[in-house]
């Protein structure tokens, strides 16, 4: 990393509740010690559309569940150095994978989500990216650098591999890597 | 057999133990850690796991420490790269095997798998999952397996068979389709051997056996063979 | 009966068959049965009553010669004649032409020399020669004498000394020195002693033992007899599958036979031994060939191995001192006390006495079950014996030992078999299963096939088996599919190096030997697959033609 330039940071948000950005955002006080190291240059929380050229740190919450996430996260993996899967749905697939456990998972929750479930005129609408047919934690698609998993990955884990990439160090992941 | 004390190393730390002792007691009692899932105190030894390995000075080969007994002279390790390797590949099989979904399980934060995993280092499992769909058996009163977090470590079955004497719970199929099964493959509400004692769900590491409608770390209970053993022995 | 009676019945016997001047083998086993073989014997009958020559033709049914892919297959006596694809027609030639005028029937004849030449058949003695149905046909070829040696001139201690000197090592798999494993039985605390004679051969594709059993069942039976004889023990069960009822009846005739004239029983033949012979069943399954899981089947539950220690020597059935023996093991027993430690240890390679039996196939042109001297070379093996390679293809990789053997390149044919060499080179002797892969067809397919076998055959009990095999067929899935990555030969060597450093039992430990020897031997058909996407016997690639993989 340039010593000089602050690293550039990034957060993604694929298929998730978002559950891992609340706890990122419960970092609380750490958050503005974070935010004096990096530049914040993406992510759900400003208003940026394009996923800038060269990320240093980037990190993903998510499964990837349709066509545009993935090519969303092979983008983003080319422009980032050290791109991390942040909580169980990058890592493993979680909630967001449990429609591979049915046979055409895909259609059966397009159709669980706009037709049994709707109250008024119940349609599967198009205009939502195409659905691939089963849901991929990123490392199945992508190469993954660190794993913090968690449903979500609490705050000070976050914190602790946030501040060793800082650091320019390798998290140590023995006893940090709770499931669920 | 004479019943002189063994002497040997786990660990470069010299021990002391007596004849017909497995390794894993021995290390027990040194206070060194070894992991382990199939086995349990109080129950025969089954060795499927295969979590407890180590190496032992002079042979290639990997030892079961649950089953291995000590022998004069042995040196263990327990815990070399190459182990802690393999240990965390035979987690990350068990993790993909089936459909282990910490966040929404019963036993989440309750759960061996879960617990090993978070010990060793297991971040991410680099192999694909099989996302399994067997039906849940809920049907008995209180007593619920879903198969879809078992990891095949048979306690259920010996608790079941040796501590209980139902026999109720057995294996049926081999290799990846091999399953627990209930009487002769019967729902469990149907069963005619099961004296709803529990032990099962008590002794279960995962999520796979639990009580309904009670908090799993109640009814978790990993002493509850040997405790019964050394009653029955008293 | 007495010991003395034996000698009797073998001198009636052998006057009996000398009064015939040629005698019909009919093969009647598994291979020749399903080809006509039982018509056929009758038409035999038929034709020599019918000519006249009834006196002077003696029509047996016996057991397989070997020539398997030829039947069904006759042979004449004297002279070993062997007449392939036999038809009643020809059948009526043989009898006119060789049985009446004397005339071997030159173009109906089995011609490959070497096929027989390169054999030597000790433990196939008798297979194809004699009629299992017999015990005086057996007898008359020396059988039971070395049991009557055994029981009136040698003790205990000196059978084993005798097989110790033999150098006999168990046909199983693992070579295990067969009068270790007595001695430590004999010498076991505890009693009752029990013996298991394996005739479980789950392996595909191998049927040596089941021949051995159809063929000559009274060898198999003398055989546990010394066994008993020599480690104390009086019960041996014989376990087989369902899927072998010829060998299964063929047993049980041989053992009611036997008892019948109280070469088993109480008082075996008036001496103080006391033997009894069970045959027991399982369903069929790989893994209950492994010795502990025969234990736990014959004992009534799941077929499924536990850990070693404690040793079957120590505390096998029902906890008690158990020796397992292969069933080809256990037919060379009585030959070695019949002639002498010294005499066998001489056949073979210096550290691998004897012979064994291997079924050979795959793309070759004479398949069938031969039995060689141990330290053959793999070229004499498939070239010589095998006739080579059909269609005038190159061979392009050797099978050595069943489903979870290794897969050997052209380059190591002169490899002499042994259990030291095989497993030097990464492939084990197994039960003696020995595919021919040709050139046209792909390594990557055929390590698939054989991990497919394993993960059907894993008991389920460890994990490293169970998942991990299925791990491994998923990769191979992939790359067969296009999907491959480079990286997944690196993942396929750990994974396999770890399944087998882990795995319970010899099945886990072995499974992943054809995926360990292609990716030592044949990387470059991994890459090719990998890289250029490219399968030379155009094997893969197939389902996922034109579909987009994301
Ligand atoms: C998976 C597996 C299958 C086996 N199948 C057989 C078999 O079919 N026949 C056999 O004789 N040995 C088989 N064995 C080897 C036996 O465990 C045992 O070593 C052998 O029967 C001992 O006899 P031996 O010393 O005469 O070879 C198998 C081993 C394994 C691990
Ligand atoms: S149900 Fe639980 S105790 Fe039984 S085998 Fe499965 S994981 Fe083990
Ligand atoms: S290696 Fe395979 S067959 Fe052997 S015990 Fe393990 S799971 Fe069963
Ligand atoms: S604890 Fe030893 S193999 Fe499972």
């Amino acid at each position: 990393m340039d010593k000089n330039k602050k690293p550039t940071f990034a957060t993604v948000w694929l298929s998730g509740c978002s559950g891992c950005h609340m706890s990122f955002l419960d970092l609380d006080e750490a958050l503005i010690e974070i935010a004096n190291k990096v530049q914040l240059v993406y992510s759900p929380l400003i208003d940026i559309k394009e996923f800038p050229e060269q990320v240093t740190i980037t990190l993903v919450e998510g499964a990837i569940a349709n066509e545009e996430q993935l090519s969303m996260i092979k983008k983003v993996r080319t422009r980032t150095s050290i791109l991390v899967a942040l909580g169980d749905c990058a890592v493993t697939g979680n909630v967001t994978a449990l429609r591979n456990t049915e046979i055409d998972g895909d259609k059966k929750v397009l159709k669980r989500a706009f037709i049994e479930t709707s109250d008024i005129n119940p349609q599967i609408p198009n205009e939502v990216s195409k659905l691939l047919k089963k849901v991929y934690p990123l490392h199945e698609k992508i190469p993954v650098d660190y794993y913090i998993p968690g449903c979500p990955p609490s705050p000070e884990n976050i914190l602790y591999f946030l501040t060793e990439l800082l650091a320019e160090k390798s998290p140590q992941v023995e006893k940090r890597t709770k499931f669920g | 057999m004479t019943n002189e004390p063994i002497n040997l190393t786990i660990d470069n730390i010299k021990v002391t133990a007596k004849q017909d002792t497995t390794i894993l007691e021995v290390a027990k009692q040194y206070g060194i850690n070894i992991p382990t899932l199939c086995e349990l105190e109080g129950l025969s030894s089954y060795s499927g796991c295969r979590l407890c390995l180590v190496e032992i000075r002079g042979s290639t080969k990997l030892f079961a420490a649950c089953t291995t007994p000590v022998t004069s002279g042995m040196e263990i390790t327990t815990n070399s790269d190459k182990l802690k390797e393999y240990r965390k590949i035979t987690l990350s099989l068990l993790l993909s095997e089936r459909t282990h979904i910490c966040s929404v399980c019963v036993a989440n934060g309750n759960c061996e798998l879960q617990d090993l995993s978070n010990e060793l280092g297991v971040d991410h499992v680099p192999f694909e999952r099989e996302w399994t769909n067997h039906t849940l058996d809920s049907g008995h009163n209180f007593l619920v397996i879903d198969r879809n977090r078992c990891i095949l470590c048979t306690r259920c079955i010996r608790v079941c068979q040796e501590t209980e004497g139902a026999h109720t719970l057995d294996l049926k199929n081999r290799g990846k389709d091999a399953q627990i099964t209930i009487d002769f493959d019967a729902l469990w509400k149907n069963s005619s051997s099961c004296t709803s004692c529990r032990k099962c769900a008590k002794v279960c590491p995962t999520g796979a056996i639990y009580v309904d409608d009670d908090f799993i770390s109640k009814t978790k209970d990993k002493n509850i063979a040997n405790f019964l053993l050394k009653r029955r022995q008293l | 009966m007495r010991l003395a009676d034996i000698q009797k019945i073998a001198e009636i016997e052998v006057d009996f068959q000398r009064a015939y001047k040629y005698r019909i083998n009919v093969c009647c086993s598994s291979g020749c049965i399903p080809l006509g073989a039982i018509n056929l014997l009758k038409t035999f009958q038929d034709l020599v009553t019918e000519h006249g020559v009834i006196e002077n033709c003696l029509v047996a049914r016996t057991g397989c010669v070997g020539t398997c892919s030829v039947g069904p297959v006759v042979v004449v006596e004297p002279g070993d004649y062997i007449y392939e694809k036999v038809t009643p027609e020809k059948a009526r030639k043989i009898v006119i032409d060789h049985i009446i005028l004397g005339l071997p029937v030159k173009k109906l004849l089995f011609e490959n020399k070497t096929f027989i030449e390169k054999q030597h058949r000790l433990v196939l003695r008798n297979a194809g020669k004699i009629d299992p149905y017999r015990i005086e046909d057996y007898i008359a070829s020396g059988g039971y004498s070395a049991l009557v040696k055994c029981l009136t001139k040698l003790s205990p201690q000196e059978v084993i000394d005798e097989i110790a000197a033999s150098g006999l090592r168990g046909r199983g798999g693992a070579g295990f020195p067969t009068a270790k494993k007595w001695s430590f039985v004999s010498r076991a605390h505890g009693s009752p002693k029990y013996i298991i004679a394996n005739l479980d051969e789950g392996d595909p594709g191998v049927f040596a033992n089941r021949t051995l059993a159809e063929a000559d069942p009274h060898a198999l039976i003398e055989g546990l007899l010394i066994a008993g004889y020599a480690i104390g023990a009086e019960k041996a069960f014989i376990y087989t599958r369902a899927e072998y009822p010829l060998a299964i009846d063929t047993l049980k005739k041989a053992i009611n036979k036997a008892s019948e004239l109280n070469i088993i029983g109480k008082n075996v033949l008036g001496t103080s031994l006391n033997f009894d012979i069970e045959i027991r069943l399982g369903a069929g399954a790989f893994v209950a060939g492994e010795e502990t899981a025969i234990i736990a089947s014959v004992e009534g539950r799941r077929a499924m191995p536990r850990p070693r220690p404690p040793y079957p020597a120590t505390a096998g059935l029902w906890g008690k001192p158990t020796v397992i023996q292969n069933v080809e093991t256990l037919a060379n027993i009585p030959l070695i006390l019949q002639n002498g430690g010294a005499w066998f240890s001489k056949i073979g390679s210096p550290n691998c006495a004897g012979t064994k039996c291997f079924s050979i196939t795959g793309k070759i042109n004479n398949p069938g079950l031969i039995e060689v001297p141990m330290g053959i070379t793999l070229r004499e093996v498939i070239f010589d014996i095998g006739g080579g390679i059909p269609e005038n293809r190159s061979l392009k990789a050797v099978l050595v030992g069943g489903p979870s053997g290794g897969c050997l390149p052209d380059i190591l044919l002169d490899l002499p078999i042994d259990y030291e060499s095989l497993k030097t080179a990464g492939a084990i002797m197994g039960s003696g299963g020995i595919v021919a892969i040709d050139d046209q067809s792909c390594l990557i397919d055929t390590a698939k096939f054989f991990i497919d076998f394993c993960v059907a055959e894993s008991c389920g009990k460890c994990t490293p088996c169970r998942v991990g095999l299925v791990k491994i067929k998923e990769i191979f899935k992939k790359i067969m599919q296009g999907e491959g990555k480079i990286e997944d030969i690196n993942l396929l060597s750990k994974l396999s190096t770890f399944i087998t450093e882990t795995s319970l039992c010899g099945l886990g430990q072995t499974a992943p030997n054809p995926v360990l020897t292609t990716l030592r031997y044949f990387k470059q058909e991994y890459v090719e697959h990998l890289v250029d996407r490219s399968c030379k016997a155009d094997k893969c690639f197939k389902e996922n033609k034109g579909v987009n993989i994301n």
